[in-house]
């Protein structure tokens, strides 16, 4: 099996080396050489691996438990944490370019265009899709009661999907993109991801398929939906004819309005499963296990489960009202977007809910602050997502930052909150530590960065809706009242707040970056030693 | 098959498909004789060794 693995990595190599050759641009060379040297550091892991184990790991340990893989999960402790803050950054830079021009230097590698792409794919892939690799395998391992499938290939996940946020990333700096709002990957990069992400279902589902649990737990059942969806969406959005086989530029095989509403079947879809089911997954493991009480109705998270993957996907051309796409189409969008009101707030209800008789430990314990925010945050913005679907609605605000606003308010209260929950409570599990090293500082995280959403998205709705409200504006001789240039006058300062409360949400993840690294390093904070919140599942060691 | 078949079809048999689905997964999460089974499902999480 090692050497299928290694015969894998070496084509990888060659191939590398071949595409950096023969590459008709720059950006390919360098690319292909990003390809190749990723492939001798696997030969290299998988030869040193050899000759370190060569048995393969066991499946239970010498007392006949289950022997889980954790050393994944803290693989994804570490990237994740990493790559959030990364893309915190870089959505930092870009909040103040947009207050202040200046700040893009006249330089191609650092202007908004480029870099907002890096922003948007950092932090929903490479900090939300890490994140959910990692939570998912944990989860699945837990819930099925077994360990994770494959020896190499959990890791080859791990570290392809690293490889596609490199290849990614440094792209968006040398301009390569398709153009497609949060599929900008061009082919070669599409490709590697597929790759992946095939390899992520099996290892996902063979897992399911050894385990020693009769029923299949609903947070998998939501893990799945996010994997099988995903790779649709991923494959059909980026069917393209590529100009050279050594070269980065691709043609997209849609066209039109076509190809517009392709991109917004997948883009809501990124939306719906990745941000949203996968998460979801998340909150129906991550909630019960921290406040040690049952999910609130698993009856309701069935009814949840399969009304919420059914209406999802027909909810994409909400984002292409008063265009091209034929007006049928677009109330379909709107109305299937208003009908996600109900799973929604189903699942809100069902996770809230299930703190019902422990609601105790929101005062006690901040790490589930962290998680019933989240779940609030969820309700909120899967309330103002379906309103601003609403075409009146949407005559306002669409391609206003109020859209912007939206999308924070479920990105960084929901998603964000929901992993910075997941991060402070597995990390202590998997580094089998007694507790976290500083509950006080969680509370603090939580405190600055919940200031810092709440500047983000009111700045946001003001400036949003007076965009819109400007935009809009006629005179009495029936001219427009303003100008454009006038409208970005006007929302200078609440550019200005918004940077603001990004730098706030920034600090916050650099102040858990603290308390999780001390907590790894097991030390406990002296003033706190006899008040922290317990790792429940903490057994003896350390 | 043209936008009005396309359409017909999906008014009448996608939706009748769409929506027996759904009372279906009614039906199947309700159903009394289930209860046991899913209060059984969502202790999993609690029962790790």
């Amino acid at each position: 099996m090692n050497l299928l693995w290694l015969a894998f990595t070496i084509i990888g190599v060659l191939l590398g080396v071949m595409l950096s050759a023969k590459a008709v641009d720059p950006a390919m060379m360098l690319h292909g050489m990003v390809f190749s040297i990723a492939g001798v550091l696997s030969a290299f892991a998988l030869i040193a691996k050899n000759y370190r184990n060569n048995s393969g790991p066991s499946l239970a340990d010498a007392n006949g438990n289950v022997n889980y893989n954790t050393e994944i999960v803290k693989a994804g402790v570490i990237a994740s944490t990493f790559w959030g803050v990364a893309g915190f950054s870089v959505g930092l830079l870009i909040a103040l370019q947009l207050a202040f021009p200046a700040l893009n230097f006249d330089l191609p590698w650092t202007n908004f265009g480029r870099l907002r792409p890096l922003h948007t794919s950092a932090v929903i892939f490479a900090f939300g899709g890490n994140i959910l690799i990692m939570t998912s395998f944990h989860v699945v391992q837990r819930t099925c009661r077994a360990r994770l499938a494959g020896d190499i290939a959990p890791w080859f996940v791990f570290w392809g999907y690293q490889l596609f946020i490199v290849l990614a990333a440094t792209g968006y700096l040398l301009g390569v993109t398709q153009s497609k709002e949060y599929a900008e990957p061009e082919w070669y990069v599409d490709i590697w991801l597929t790759l992946v992400w095939v390899v992520y279902l099996l290892v996902f589902l063979v897992t399911i398929w050894k385990r020693q649990e009769k029923h299949i737990y609903v947070a998998n059942w939501f893990f799945l939906a996010f994997i099988v969806t995903i790779a649709m969406l991923h494959i059909v959005n980026n069917l393209s004819m590529p100009v050279s086989l050594a070269g980065v530029k691709s043609y997209s095989l849609f066209a039109g309005v076509q190809s517009a509403l392709t991109q917004w079947w997948y883009g809501h879809n990124a939306v719906g499963f990745f941000l949203t089911a996968g998460f979801l997954g998340i909150m129906y493991y991550f909630i019960p296990k921290r406040v040690n009480r049952p999910v609130y109705s698993y009856r309701l998270s069935i009814i949840h489960f399969w009304s919420l993957i059914f209406l999802y996907i027909w909810a994409g051309p909400h984002h292409l009202h008063y265009t091209a796409l034929p007006d049928w189409a677009q109330t379909l969008g709107m109305t299937f977007s208003i009908m996600l009101w109900m799973p929604s707030w189903g699942g809100m209800i069902n996770g809230l809910m299930t703190l019902s008789g422990a609601w105790d430990k929101l005062r006690t314990d901040p790490v589930v602050r962290f998680l019933v925010t989240s779940v609030a945050f969820y309700g909120m913005s899967t309330f103002e997502g379906p309103l601003m679907s609403i075409k009146a609605v949407n005559a306002l605000s669409h391609y206003t930052d109020w859209t912007i606003g939206h999308v924070h308010s479920g990105a960084l209260g929901w998603v964000a909150y929901i992993s910075f929950g997941a991060l402070y409570f597995l990390t202590p599990v998997v580094w089998k530590r007694k507790s976290l090293y500083s509950d006080a500082l969680v509370n603090l995280h939580f405190w600055i960065s919940t200031v810092g959403i709440l500047l983000y998205i009111t700045a946001m709705w003001v400036s949003g809706i007076l965009q819109g409200l400007m935009w809009r504006a006629y005179d009495a001789f029936g001219f427009l009242e303003y100008s454009f240039s006038e409208t970005v006058e006007a929302m200078h300062p609440f550019y200005v707040i918004r940077a603001g409360g990004g730098a706030l949400f920034l600090i916050g993840s650099l102040i858990m970056v603290y308390n999780l690294w001390r907590t790894v390093r097991g030390d406990v904070r002296a003033k706190e030693a006899g008040s922290l919140v317990p790792n429940m599942e903490f057994a003896g060691a350390r | 098959m043209d936008y009005h078949s396309v359409s017909t079809f999906a008014q009448s048999y996608g939706l009748l498909y769409l929506f027996g689905l759904f009372i279906a997964v009614l039906v199947y999460a309700l159903w009394p004789r289930n209860k046991e089974k899913f209060d059984k499902a969502a202790h999993i999480p609690l029962e790790e060794d």
